[in-house]
């Protein structure tokens, strides 16, 4: 039994991983990361792939929306950057893959900062629609411009690495996985830095940040380049994954997608983007097992399926924010409470 | 350049531009009363068209009954939502209502999707048909009695605000909540009044695009251009929807037509982007002053 905290020293109050259980469940859980390609079928495979892009993308935003507090409606616009770019590269020049995703990433991240320069003016909606008129313009141009294959969009080959060719879910899980790991661990470090500190001041009352002598245009707009670079990065790990970008591949709703997730994952946590990115990719592959399920019984269930769909995506957001604002990692919190203290009521 | 054609291209802008403005008054009406950016205002739109399709079509009821009913309709759907949504979340962040009305949007597009099928829908003819002229250019009869009606309408509101004691109530609110309960305004009725008008508005204004267009699922997609009304308008500002939608429905008219069809959003948002470089607030739109 564990009740409340006995920190001696700042270096064990600012641990990313505060207790040796957790220490060790983790250690666990990296095991089963690295075990379970093994065990699961090619089906689970691509799930896990199309997770860890999502965590990869909606952690960003997570950086820009939960802990900034601008609120951006373009991240799937600038995840389309990256999978442009790394397209192109990956067509037009062939260079490694690991070049492609960095300068693919970095061009998001350049466009990001572009996008966020009027948020030191606007916020709040303004600057929501600001991100969206970004995202329609860029979405125009990728469907326009005969580099990036117009309205056809582009398919490219297979990510190739020491002459091993990763097109099935198994061998990208190997890049797909350690990539979002990385990005997310990098994510939880950086909020250990001045930049995280000012970031969090920022979004907890701007003005009072800028008293403090944070430059707030500075911070902002490297909170902007972090969270595009992150979207370009998961965006390029995407082209690789499905080997086609079309201007179809980033509607706004997914950008809309990864604001749900953190929303039902938790706004400003780290865990809660990475539970609300996995949860908010697995409900519509729940959703299709029970059509299969009650298709003996209502005949018309596959067909109704993508209208219930958006149905419990609208669902979603408005029972978390109405319900557990939170999200998922409240949830989760309390669990641990309730273990930590049990055998007493929390 | 053909001057008629021009004349032609221009009167359709403004046409279009007025259903923009009649949709950015429903849209100002929320925001200013409740401070509540509501995103699901093409959706409810949509549930306009689709509930004068239900009455008229389904039912079988003369259009000009239909057409009061989908409008109470949405009034009444209004009143649901404040009560149902809003009001629990007063006091939470503007991030956070803002995404309970996309979820909600997305929950009112799946529900017609489901009673009513993914395809296009063309409603019931009501409108007399007898081409309207101009001068020389020809202007469709939809649109032109789209035109009125919004005009009316808007027209309605202002005169309202400015006289009536619930307009005067609804612009004490606005301008200071404390101060508004402490003179004896019954504060969450204005809420209450000011969803119902917004929604049965809204709804009002989709039975006349679903008339000219045709309704669908996806009708939604027109709030985005409603947004950017609003943006350029300022959000709290009803004359700022009523220029605001007028510019937009013009530019979208004169990109269309001289550009091309899929340059329409492209240039009302890169339109949008250059504004508020140099007014953030929009052009009639209340300049926020923070202190600390």
């Amino acid at each position: 039994m564990r009740i409340g905290t006995l920190k001696t020293s700042y270096a064990a109050d600012e641990a990313l991983f505060d207790t040796p259980v957790q220490r060790v469940l983790l250690v666990l859980l990296a095991l089963c990361a690295i075990a379970f390609p093994f065990v699961a079928s090619p089906y689970w495979l691509f799930l896990a792939c199309l997770c860890a892009i999502n965590v990869a993308s909606a952690t960003g935003l997570n950086l820009l929306t939960g802990y900034t507090g601008l609120v951006s409606l373009g991240q799937a616009a600038f995840m389309s950057v990256g999978a442009y770019a790394v397209a192109v590269l990956e067509i037009r020049l062939g260079t490694p893959f690991a070049l492609n995703l960095l300068i693919g990433a970095g061009l998001a991240a350049a466009i990001g900062i572009l996008v966020g320069i009027p948020s030191l003016k606007v916020k709040g909606l303004y600057l929501a629609i600001a991100t969206i008129a970004a995202s329609v313009i860029l979405h125009f141009l990728f469907a326009h411009w005969s580099l990036t294959g117009e309205s056809r969009g582009l398919s490219m080959p297979p990510a190739r690495l020491f002459g091993l060719t990763l097109d099935q879910p198994f061998s990208l899980y190997w890049l797909i996985m350690p990539v979002t790991c990385l990005m997310v661990l990098g994510a939880a470090n950086l909020l250990r830095t001045r930049i995280g500190r000012a970031l969090i001041a920022i979004r907890d009352r701007d003005i009072s940040a800028e008293v403090l002598g944070i430059p707030l245009l500075r911070y902002k707009l490297t909170s902007f380049a972090i969270s595009s670079f992150y979207a370009g990065l998961a965006g390029g790990l995407w082209a690789y994954f499905f080997r086609v970008v079309t201007p179809e591949s980033f509607p706004l709703v997914n950008s809309i997608f990864y604001l749900a997730a953190i929303i039902v994952g938790g706004m400003g946590t780290i865990l809660g983007g990475i539970l609300g990115a996995v949860f908010m990719t697995l409900v519509p592959e729940l959703l299709k097992f029970v059509a299969n399920w009650a298709t003996p019984i209502y005949p018309d269930a596959l067909a109704a399926l993508a209208p219930v769909r958006t149905i419990v995506f609208g669902g979603l957001i408005v029972g978390f924010l109405v319900f557990e604002p939170r999200g998922l990692a409240e949830i989760w919190r309390r669990l641990r409470r309730f273990f930590h203290l049990w055998p007493f009521r929390t | 350049m053909d001057t008629l054609f021009l004349a032609e291209v221009t009167l359709a802008g403004l046409g279009a531009g007025a259903l923009y403005a009649l949709t950015g008054v429903a849209f100002v009406l929320i925001y200013k009363a409740t401070r509540v950016v509501n995103l699901a205002i093409g959706e409810i739109l949509m549930l306009g068209g689709y509930a004068f399709l239900g009455f008229a079509a389904g039912l079988g009821l003369s259009p000009w009954l239909a057409l009061p009913l989908a409008i109470a309709a949405g009034g009444a759907f209004g009143w649901l939502v404040e009560r149902a949504l809003i009001r629990p979340m007063l006091g939470e962040s503007p991030i956070s209502v803002f995404m309970v009305t996309i979820g909600l949007g997305s929950i009112l597009a799946g529900v017609v999707q489901l009673c009513w099928g993914a395809d296009p829908l063309r409603l019931p003819e009501f409108m007399p048909s007898t081409p309207v002229f101009i001068g020389e250019a020809y202007l469709a009869p939809k649109v032109a009695i789209g035109f009125v009606a919004a005009a009316v309408v808007i027209g309605l509101f202002l005169a309202l605000f400015r006289f009536s004691r619930g307009g005067v109530a609804l612009k004490a609110t606005a301008a200071d909540q404390g101060a508004a309960y402490s003179v004896g305004i019954d504060v969450p009725r204005v809420f209450s009044v000011a969803w119902i008008l917004a929604c049965a508005t809204a709804a009002g204004a989709g039975v006349l695009i679903g008339a000219i267009g045709g309704i669908s699922p996806t009708m939604g997609v027109f709030g985005l251009s409603v947004l950017v009304v609003v943006i350029i308008g300022g959000l709290d500002s009803i004359a700022g929807a009523l220029v605001g939608g007028l510019l937009i429905g013009l530019v979208e008219a004169l990109a269309g037509a001289f550009l091309g069809g899929e340059f329409k959003l492209v240039v009302t948002f890169a339109l949008l982007l250059v504004l508020l470089m140099v007014c953030p607030y929009g052009l009639f739109g209340t300049h926020e002053i923070e202190r600390l």
